[in-house]
């Protein structure tokens, strides 16, 4: 019976029991996508996506604990964001324009521009408030994703916040 | 009032944009393609409306290694191919699988008598597998017992080792343990259920 049996040669038991990857794409990607799209705009939400989700499936036989998907899928993604931003630094548009529409009536307009106002926050303060309010992490799962402390975490939200009620003040006056 | 408009900030940032399954399906189909193209899918799978209902249709780059039939919890039989062959499943194209397609609906419409697809046998083992390749040799329209496969197997005594082999008969349909009765003819158990079995018989005397 020994001889019978096939060796796996190119794919991996895990012990833990990862779920299939179809689950990780289906429970984690529509949370993913809007994380994407707001850090680095509509346009090249898909990319980032993608470029997160090709990452993720190459690294994913090596993942140890299956509890640690989510924040580490969202790393993954924060990193793909930085790097889709680099590529684009130059092309940057000044956000006058934006902050003008902001006072608009049309409420979905006014919600872009403020993730848009999120966009040009500080890094860390812009990665801190999406994850919370588009990802819905937890700030123990923020802190995991960028590698810090919880209440770290807290602050950088809260900074995040402070500084876009400034904005959103000066656009109204 | 500061607090206040901080309040407004976090409800503004809190609204959700309307869901677009349409955009996601098709940003997880681009990922599947772009997946598949690189290397990445250990096992793809597809659902194929048949006349049974839906059914899941698996492989590996060997072969087709999983039909699951319409009775089968999809979590479960994904989760049990992640467990035993690779966490790199994914709902994506593959050759094999859209080949499977083609030559079951060619089955359910009576035009194809036998399957000629590539197998990937890694899902059974030893007697069981010795069971099912036994199977895999009953023509179209024909039936064995039990006790038969069990001897063709090599091991005439073990009719009950013989029904479970084919109760976890990976590759159902394809590999027509559906056309092993009880001795007598009684229709025995089947794990899509003793109604489609009976269904496949039909089909398979009517055609």
């Amino acid at each position: 019976m020994q001889a019978r049996t096939r060796s796996i040669a190119t794919t991996t038991r895990h012990p833990l029991g990862l779920p299939p990857f179809a689950r990780v794409v289906e429970d984690h990607g529509p949370a993913l996508l809007r994380f994407c799209a707001a850090r680095v705009g509509h346009e090249r939400s898909e990319d980032c996506f993608q470029e997160t989700m090709l990452a993720a499936l190459r690294a994913y036989r090596d993942v140890h604990d299956p509890s640690a998907i989510r924040t580490w899928l969202f790393s993954i993604a924060a990193r793909k964001a930085i790097d889709a931003h680099r590529a684009s630094a130059r092309l940057h548009q000044p956000t006058d324009d934006i902050e003008a529409i902001a006072v608009g009536e049309d409420p979905a307009v006014r919600d872009e521009a403020l993730w848009d106002d999120v966009r040009s926050l500080p890094d860390k303060q812009g990665r801190a408030v999406t994850l919370r309010y588009r990802a819905d992490l937890t700030y123990a799962e923020i802190a995991q994703v960028m590698e810090t402390s919880e209440p770290a975490a807290r602050r950088n939200v809260f900074e995040g916040l402070k500084r876009l009620r400034k904005d959103t003040d000066h656009a109204r006056t | 009032m500061p607090e206040r408009d901080l309040k407004q900030v976090e409800a503004v940032l809190s609204g959700r944009p309307a869901p677009d399954p349409a955009a996601w399906r098709r940003v997880r189909a681009e990922l599947a393609s772009r997946a598949g193209a690189e290397g990445l899918v250990d096992v793809a799978f597809e659902r194929h409306d048949s006349p049974l209902g839906s059914i899941l249709i698996g492989a590996t780059h060997e072969g087709l290694v999983r039909i699951g039939l319409p009775t089968e919890d999809e979590d479960e039989v994904l989760a049990e191919l992640a467990r035993r062959i690779s966490v790199r499943v994914l709902g994506a194209p593959r050759g094999s699988v859209t080949e499977a397609r083609r030559q079951l609906d060619e089955y359910f419409d009576g035009r194809r008598t036998s399957f000629a697809l590539p197998l990937d046998w890694q899902l059974t083992r030893g007697f069981r597998r010795d069971v099912l390749r036994a199977t895999a040799q009953i023509p179209y329209g024909r039936t064995a017992s039990y006790r038969e496969v069990a001897t063709q197997a090599g091991r005439p005594a073990a009719v009950r080792a013989a029904g479970t082999a084919l109760a976890t008969n990976p590759l159902p349909i394809v590999v027509p343990c559906h056309r092993v009765l009880r001795t007598g003819g009684a229709i025995g158990s089947y794990r899509g259920g003793a109604e489609a079995k009976a269904r496949l018989l039909d089909l398979e005397h009517s055609a």
